[in-house]
């Protein structure tokens, strides 16, 4: 063991500092916001009303609550000390190589944070008339604009707040545009690779799935299609490039075999960063597209939200989209929510327009060549990385890769040591896992999508610490079995949460 | 592209370690009549200062973020956001991480929830919250659909017509493609703008699967949520309670104690911007005995190797990524930032701060309720409220645009979701409104009342 090296590392102080009300326990870690609360401290002032009747005493007694016992007592300082503590026990993409596949952990650009925080923007009720509120929905409209230029398709909603409901959302209308041609059709066919919300979105959307088996070489064949398709089917849904990072060569096949029946190409726009001026969806048959503003178009994912799910589709399918819609009238932009056909809203207001607005600067500051660019880029570092990486990590499938690879390693049949494992152990040398596991159908899968952000030398550094990694692996094992080593924690057990579920904190009883 | 590393040479020696002389060869694998159409007629790129430029512009034209006296709500509210809320949701460690699938590297993430879950169990006074959903309509979908998995079989799913527009509309979305699900309106009492209790008992049957009810509800009315539980409970059926305005938990009696069984809303008033309706913040919480039926991640506590605490998401074999098409919802990416935004708030206003700003709400918005009955504008209901109270005039399109001349946004026609509420205003009054604005709003409908 003396060998071994830590890696480099983020600065997490281990130990809490010394100060009077923070627990010096190190078992602690950092204590919970409750634990730091002390009887009669307040973190925020709240204006006075001269001379009012007190709230309670107007709405009486029986109406209120007794006291918010076990909330919060701190003073400001304490509270932005205690989140600012937390914030550095967090791996993030602004800090860390973070090649997660499929969720395209690009660079978020800081200013588009900023113009989303214009006065004009963050202080906008939702329900300002629309003659005062005509920049807001300008910068909608012309985002479905852009949107539609990108992918090919005809008409944009942006009202879906995140991928998965732009997946109901396209179902809902792929539903909705079979019923007006009076037929009821029930099935969803999916590939074996997709992500599990296409399935689950299906479910909702009321469908039964049916799977569709990739070849051996990872991509989904138009036979395949035929044989499953039916005058029942509604729609199939594609993740292009799929999930192993492979462009479905047979696309178009697919496209026609599904319209031959009446069916719709449903395609998930996931993987829309590879598709760059590469190729639109709409010029593949897609008849629905859904896309990931939080991926593809660099707004923070925020530790998991808020994103937003645009959906595109071609003109016959326009009339079935959510509500609202935006329209031009002669003295400008208006909201119309009179649209018979709609699949109606699935959610308030207008959509996740905080995103909006941090995508559509990020759409004009690239431009069409610039997209293009980044497409080409972010396609560039993924087959570097599958290259460099093939001597130890060979690709699961010998098509070629476009943004994402997937690898997979023979460490579990030669030294016991899981994907997992390897993971944890990347974490002791700064850097974030790949996506593992996924998709299903690669044992052991490493799904890595370095993304055009980032640099070769951040990709060499990538790849010689799984180099060491695999190596490691074969002469001390339990090195990495073992890891992480070098943060604030060590290895969470996460079968003990599940099987003794505590969700929230409790005050220890007296 | 300053956002992209890329030099000449990188490109050359990258792609010579792949074997590879042109970018154009990775992708000449796609097919060439794709790739023959695939440019992007956009403007050409443009540099930061030319963004910036062309965003405030368009920021400008929104007059009305600023400027107005403003009664605006019905069901997004503004409130004051301490400075330091932002300060955290701003940091890189928290804005630009991801679902913190590990766990050794994300505790910031996943303590932060940890913190949210309880905090929103206190506020509801219920025994599991999860990590988050999009907003509080399609928590209240959510719900619905938790609700049906509880109990499978009951086909009766009973929304109060007094519930948010946007949420009873985005029920029905949610539940448009499930099979054997019947939708009924519970109406209001015209009188007090609550839910008719006799309406409820009329739809408590065998069949019943659950009441939706606002709380307070659509008109800013505080409904009887006690008696509507109970009178859903009588027939073996699930009460959910929606909070469109968070503050008001802070005061009122909280959901969990009246009987509700889900209480989910919307956490915009918890220090999220307006932001022109989006991203919002919807929670949920439920009874522990229906924890399986719950949707969206989970964050629980365990221990690490060492047995320091640690926290990790949990309970995952509800979600859709391992039971796919027998997951409990499609939620995968939820709006953990906004949670985090919520709970650095809650922790400001802390046990005191929340409950005295509620109680401020609630002062003014009475305060501005007497003021406008002096001056001949009425109360269209007579139920007790929190901060938003709906007014009759003669002709809301007419008055809203003569207050707005006046720099008055004076609140928004209940009509075009209430035919039958043809000379209704829903006025909203928070912390944000001056006594001189509200002196102003009351001039203003005056006028023309």
């Amino acid at each position: 063991m003396s060998s071994v090296e830590k890696a480099p590392r983020i600065e997490v102080d281990p130990a809490p500092a010394i100060e009077k009300d923070v627990d010096e326990s190190p078992q602690m870690g950092v204590p919970l916001i409750f634990e730091l609360s002390s009887s009669g401290r307040r973190g925020a002032d709240v204006a006075r009303v001269a001379g009012a009747k007190r709230g309670a005493e107007i709405l009486g007694a029986e109406l209120c609550r007794e006291d918010l016992a076990g909330f919060p007592e701190l003073s400001e300082p304490q509270v932005l000390r205690h989140f600012l503590r937390l914030s550095q026990l967090n791996f993030a993409q602004a800090l860390q190589f973070y090649p997660l596949g499929s969720c395209t952990m690009k660079y978020n650009p800081v200013v588009n944070d900023e113009l989303a925080s214009l006065p004009g923007f963050a202080a906008l009720h939702p329900l300002t008339p629309a003659h005062l509120a005509q920049g807001a929905l300008a910068v909608m409209a012309d985002m479905e604009a852009a949107l539609a230029e990108i992918t090919g398709m005809d008409a944009v909603s942006l009202h879906p707040a995140a991928g998965a409901q732009g997946e109901l959302a396209g179902l809902l209308v792929a539903r909705a545009y079979h019923l007006k041609r009076g037929e009821r059709r029930h099935k969803v066919i999916i590939p074996d690779t997709a992500h599990g919300t296409n399935p689950a979105s299906s479910a909702l959307a009321g469908f039964e799935v049916a799977v569709a088996r990739s070849n051996k070489r990872g991509f989904m064949e138009a036979a395949e299609v035929r044989r499953l398709v039916t005058d029942d089917t509604a729609a199939m849904m594609v993740t292009n490039p799929n999930t192993l990072g492979i462009f479905e060569p047979e696309i178009r096949a697919i496209a026609h075999a599904l319209h031959a029946r009446g069916a719709l190409l449903y395609l998930d726009g996931a993987n829309m960063n590879a598709l760059l001026g590469v190729a639109k969806p709409g010029h593949m048959g897609a008849d629905i597209v859904q896309l990931n503003l939080h991926k593809t178009f660099s707004t923070p994912h925020g530790g998991g939200g808020p994103g937003a799910g645009p959906i595109g589709v071609k003109r016959p399918l326009e009339p079935f989209l959510p509500m609202p819609r935006i329209v031009k009238h002669a003295d400008g932009w208006a909201f119309d929510d009179q649209r018979p056909d709609s699949i109606g809203r699935l959610r308030s207001f207008h959509g996740n327009f905080g995103m909006i607005v941090r995508a559509f600067a990020y759409i004009l500051a690239l431009g069409g060549d610039g997209l293009a660019r980044a497409g080409r880029l972010a396609i560039l570092n993924a087959n570097y990385v599958r290259k460099r990486m093939e001597s130890r990590f060979p690709a699961a499938s010998a098509e070629p890769s476009m943004h994402e690879c997937v690898l997979s390693h023979d460490l579990e049949r030669r030294a016991d040591v899981s994907t997992l494992d390897i993971a944890k152990r990347l974490l002791d040398f700064g850097i974030h896992p790949p996506t593992i596991y996924f998709p299903l159908v690669v044992p052991g899968a490493l799904m890595i999508e370095p993304t055009e952000t980032e640099s070769r030398e951040i990709l060499d550094s990538f790849v010689a610490a799984m180099e060491r990694i695999y190596d490691e692996a074969l002469s001390d094992p339990a090195m990495v079995k073992s890891a992480p080593h070098t943060l604030a924690l060590s290895r969470v057990d996460e079968v003990e949460a599940a099987r003794h579920p505590i969700l929230r904190w409790t005050p220890k009883p007296p | 592209m300053r956002f992209m590393p890329h030099t000449d040479s990188d490109i050359a020696s990258m792609l010579e370690v792949i074997g590879a002389h042109d970018i154009e060869d990775l992708i000449a694998h796609v097919p060439a009549a794709l790739r023959a159409t695939a440019a992007i007629a956009l403007a050409p790129g443009r540099i930061e200062a030319e963004v910036a430029a062309e965003l405030s512009t368009l920021a400008a034209q929104n007059r009305g973020a600023a400027g107005f006296a403003n009664f605006l709500g019905a069901g997004y509210y503004r409130h004051f956001v301490p400075a330091a809320v932002r300060a955290v949701t701003a940091r890189a460690e928290f804005a630009t991480s991801y679902t913190p699938y590990q766990a050794e590297a994300s505790q910031g993430t996943t303590q932060a929830i940890f913190e949210f879950q309880t905090l929103v169990c206190q506020l509801t006074a219920m025994e599991v919250t999860n990590a988050s959903m999009y907003d509080g309509a399609s928590a209240a979908a959510e719900a619905v659909l938790m609700a049906r998995r509880i109990l499978p079989g009951r086909r009766v799913v009973a929304l109060s017509r007094a519930l948010w527009p946007d949420y009873r509309a985005t029920i029905r979305t949610y539940l448009s493609a499930l099979a054997g699900l019947e939708i009924v309106e519970l109406p209001f009492d015209p009188a007090t703008g609550a839910t008719r209790l006799s309406a409820i008992e009329q739809a408590a049957t065998a069949d019943l699967l659950c009441t939706v009810t606002g709380y307070p509800n659509g008109f800013g009315v505080i409904e009887p949520l006690g008696a509507i539980a109970a009178t859903t409970h009588r027939a073996g059926a699930l009460a959910i309670s929606a909070t469109a305005e968070g503050i008001a938990l802070g005061l009122l009696k909280p959901p969990g104690d009246l009987g509700a069984d889900i209480a989910v809303g919307e956490g915009q008033s918890f220090g999220l911007p307006l932001q022109f309706g989006g991203p919002g913040l919807g929670f949920m919480s439920a009874r522990l005995a229906h924890l399986r039926q719950m949707p969206g991640r989970l964050v629980g506590q365990t221990s690490d190797h060492d047995g320091r605490r640690a926290f990790c998401l949990t309970l995952a074999t509800r979600e859709q990524h391992i039971r796919r098409e027998r997951a409990t919802s499609n939620i995968c990416t939820n709006h953990s930032l906004c949670a985090l935004a919520a709970t650095v708030y809650l922790s400001l206003l802390g046990r005191l701060g929340l409950r005295e700003l509620a109680e401020r709400n609630v002062e003014l918005a009475h305060q501005a309720a007497s003021i406008l009955a002096a001056r001949g504008i009425h109360r269209q209901f007579d139920g007790s409220f929190f901060n938003e109270f709906a007014v009759s005039v003669s002709n809301p399109a007419a008055a809203l645009e003569a207050a707005e001349r006046q720099g008055v946004l004076a609140g928004v026609a209940l009509r075009p979701d209430y035919p039958e509420l043809a000379h209704a205003i829903l006025i909203s009054v928070t912390e944000m409104n001056s006594s001189g604005e509200i002196g102003r709003l009351a001039d203003a409908l005056a006028e023309v009342r």
